[in-house]
């Protein structure tokens, strides 16, 4: 598996991109001391016009190198958290509509439905501006417009599952159905499930990213979308500041998509069964 | 008599990272006009390799190494994919083994069929459908007329089998190939098949290449034989001095592995019964719209039979005979609608769910298809103890039962820690076997569990049975749609129709005096009875 995952070329470079990513998140403050809100120098200088300022000024004053330090933390916690809250959600709804299918199964699917029939972004709008637009209420809100397709696709997997033999041996070995659904069952779905969470980390940080970019992000935290969104005005004057915010949301969103893509073919070799010759 | 097909030296390599070099290293056969040359393998043996380098189907990274496939004076193996895509169909023609997945589910027999002749662009639309009818009639389709309107799902096995083999004879090919076209299929149905590709030798004189793992299907079509293991021609020859007079060691396994119905001392039975199935009734329901009727079929209608204690009851039928369901319904997989099942003095028919899962241990079950009956993401010593554990057996003696278990099912105690995707087929079936008998239990239910093993590998999952049973004196009940392999382990044999019990009695009287119609058409469609009655004298 891992083997298969290495010897992926795209995969790697996605790898290499993301981790990059995490070292500059989790090193910001040693970078960046002073912080990301901090005016160090005029406005509007432009990248490399002053010693020490890489990136340039924006609107303020403020660092752009800083900010994107900083906004990398937002978009990878909030990217990871809500992925995770989402499959909190998805994965046991999905998980015992799929298994006891019937009545459960038809509750569990028309709850489901009734997130998917409204667009995702126009929900997640609606819930940040009824809350106080937190970095939690945030998550909460992405995770929230994330979790159908996460308990569509373990319902159809545990389906599958569930009519193999080996399911048949556990329950004539006695054990109990929430015993087989967790110890033989899930186990067998985990593959697809990591394949998507991968794929739904980079869907929530572009999420955050519009969000913010629409004024609805946390005013506290600084984060590439808000960035994009103050420097629209400005867009013709100073490109850099709409510009560099902009390429670091793609290398995030494509380095997870090559990962995603790497994990998904190495977890689907057609060699689960030798071919007969 | 002219040669129709001559492959000389063929190799057809494999890509790196297979078990072996090649698939087919250094083969050479001739087909003669009208003449069946049987392919005799076990799988992995490259013979149906062979059939599809000739048809130009290799998958990738399989590709010819070298050699030569004379046909109509052109090497087969070298023609551009213009030519092979003419050649295919027209001169030469194939049949697959499963007759579902080679037709096209969404489109009409007789579609299918006329296809063929528009993808050679023969004919005007009137002709392609009266010829279609005469072929249609030809592979002996009941109803014509309707059949070719039919959908695939409508037709059975041996029907769709029989439209498979109407779309290859369409345009008069003079090389048939047909891999395993009949193992899919029940004994019955099977002998039709073969009796059709017989007629339809003699009348239109093509030359069959027919790939078979099965000795009776050779005793019954076969003019030649070629025995092929792991890519190599091991023995060749007539069919009857090939069946008689085995020259290699591995033909000779192959034959003496072969259940050949020599039927087995009958032994006397304990009184006390293991398993007491009485008036069982099941019955399925489909269907049931608006607009549509309710569609029932009664696959186990008031059945009962006993097992004794110690004994091994076959249970025979065709596909949809209610064999498996009577077997599951037995274990309580499926619940019944009516009837009891006794085991040890509790009928397991009327627990309720609760209750059901202390007395689970009662009755195990070993499964039909050795790939998906382990939990591939589990060690084979949690397949082994958690049945065991959850009874309440402390954790360290389950896992020294497990081991002694693999001791004796022939795997040695240290398979416990592997996963099953390290075994073979027929490892894991006997894990699968180990597993059941980790429960202890007082009967065991083996559902088609040699079906998907090849011959060799049968013969010693069914040693083992054996060996199990006069050991452990365990009660089995032995569902399987094979007579011959009824006849080498079974006690007694009951035999299905229908969701009903046609017959049962001893292994003898069913095979030397059966009393019901249903039973005889079964033991003549074995495929080489004659063959096989002859044996049994000087054995």
């Amino acid at each position: 598996m891992w083997k298969r995952f290495r010897s992926n070329m795209g995969a790697m470079v996605g790898v290499a991109l993301l981790i990059a990513v995490i070292v500059v998140a989790v090193i910001a403050p040693m970078l960046f001391p002073q912080g990301p809100w901090q005016m160090v120098q005029r406005p509007f200088l432009a990248p490399f016009a002053v010693d020490g300022l890489p990136l340039g000024t924006d609107t303020l004053g403020r660092n752009v190198a800083a900010q994107l330090a900083y906004g990398a933390q937002v978009s990878l916690l909030v990217g990871l958290v809500s992925t995770l809250v989402a499959l909190l959600i998805g994965v046991p709804l999905g998980a015992l509509a799929g298994f006891y299918g019937g009545y459960v199964d038809e509750g569990a699917m028309r709850f489901t439905e009734f997130f998917q029939t409204i667009p995702n972004f126009a929900l997640a709008i609606v819930l940040v501006a009824i809350f106080e637009p937190t970095l939690t209420s945030i998550t909460v809100a992405i995770a929230i417009v994330s979790w159908p397709p996460v308990a569509r696709l373990v319902r159809a997997e545990v389906m599958s599952v569930r009519t193999r033999e080996f399911v048949d041996a556990a329950r004539l070995a006695g054990l109990s159905k929430q015993r087989i659904l967790i110890r033989q069952v899930l186990p067998n779905t985990v593959s697809p499930i990591i394949v998507m969470a991968s794929l739904m980390v980079a869907t929530a940080i572009l999420l955050e990213s519009s969000l913010s970019f629409l004024g609805l992000g946390d005013p506290n935290a600084m984060s590439w979308g808000y960035m994009i969104g103050a420097a629209r005005t400005v867009i013709r004057t100073s490109w850099w500041l709409s510009f560099f915010p902009g390429i670091a949301i793609v290398i995030t969103v494509l380095a997870l998509n090559l990962i995603g893509e790497g994990l998904n073919d190495a977890f689907n070799p057609h060699l689960s069964r030798k071919g007969k010759a | 008599m002219s040669q129709t097909l001559s492959i000389e030296r063929l190799t057809i390599g494999l890509p790196d990272g297979a078990d072996r070099p090649f698939a087919v290293e250094n083969v050479s056969f001739t087909i003669d006009k009208g003449e069946i040359l049987c392919v005799v393998g076990e799988s992995g043996s490259g013979k149906s390799m062979t059939a599809n380098a000739l048809m130009g189907l290799l998958p990738p990274g399989v590709d010819v190494k070298s050699g030569r496939a004379m046909f109509e004076g052109r090497d087969v193996l070298r023609l551009s994919e213009a030519e092979k895509q003419a050649m295919r169909g027209a001169q030469v023609a194939m049949i697959f083994q499963e007759p579902m997945t080679a037709l096209n589910p969404l489109m009409r027999i007789g579609d299918q069929i006329a296809e063929v002749f528009a993808a050679h662009n023969l004919y005007t639309q009137s002709e392609r459908r009266a010829r279609t009818l005469d072929l249609v009639r030809e592979v002996g389709l009941p109803d014509p007329e309707k059949i070719v309107r039919a959908y695939p799902f409508q037709l059975s096995g041996g029907q769709r089998q029989r439209a498979m083999i109407a779309m290859a004879l369409a345009l008069e090919p003079k090389l048939l190939i047909a891999d395993e076209p009949t193992t899919a299929l029940d004994v019955t149905t099977q002998a039709q098949i073969l009796k059709l590709i017989l007629d339809l030798r003699k009348r239109r004189g093509m030359a069959v290449m027919f790939i078979t793992h099965d000795f009776g299907v050779v005793a019954e079509i076969a003019d030649q034989v070629i025995v092929m293991r792991e890519g190599k021609v091991v023995e060749r020859g007539d069919a009857a001095a090939v069946l008689e007079n085995p020259q290699h060691e591995y033909t000779k396994r192959l034959l003496d592995a072969i259940p050949t119905g020599k039927l087995p001392e009958a032994r006397t039975l304990s009184e006390t019964p293991a398993l007491e199935i009485k008036n069982l009734r099941k019955t399925f329901r489909t269907g049931g719209g608006l607009f549509k009727p309710v569609r029932e079929v009664h696959a186990v209608d008031d059945v009962s039979l006993t097992v004794a204690r110690g004994e091994v009851l076959g249970l025979v039928g065709e596909s949809g005979s209610g064999k498996s369901t009577l077997g599951r319904t037995a274990v309580r997989l499926v619940t019944p609608d009516g009837g009891h099942v006794m085991v040890g003095g509790v009928d397991l028919a009327a627990l309720s769910e609760e209750e059901l899962r202390k007395q689970r241990n009662k009755v195990q079950m070993v499964f039909q298809d050795p790939y998906a009956s382990l939990n591939p993401r589990q060690r084979i010593m949690g397949a082994l103890t958690d049945g065991p554990i959850n009874r309440g057996v402390p954790k360290e003696k389950a896992q020294a039962k497990a081991r002694e278990l693999l001791e004796i099912v022939g795997l040695g105690a240290d398979a416990a820690m592997r996963y099953p995707h390290e075994f073979s087929g027929g490892q894991r079936q006997r894990i699968g076997i180990a597993r059941a008998l980790a429960m202890e239990p007082e009967l065991i239910i083996a559902d088609e569990a040699v079906s998907a093993l090849d011959v060799s590998i049968q013969a010693q999952v069914l040693d083992l049975l054996r060996e199990l049973r006069e050991r452990l004196s365990l009660s089995i009940l032995f569902i399987t749609h094979d007579l011959r392999v009824a006849a080498q382990l079974c006690d007694r044999i009951a035999v299905m129709q229908k969701g009903k019990l046609v017959e049962i009695g001893r292994v003898d009287e069913i095979f030397l005096a059966p009393k019901q119609d249903y039973t005889r058409q079964l033991l003549a469609a074995v495929p080489g009875a004659d063959w096989a009655q002859s044996q049994e004298v000087p054995a």
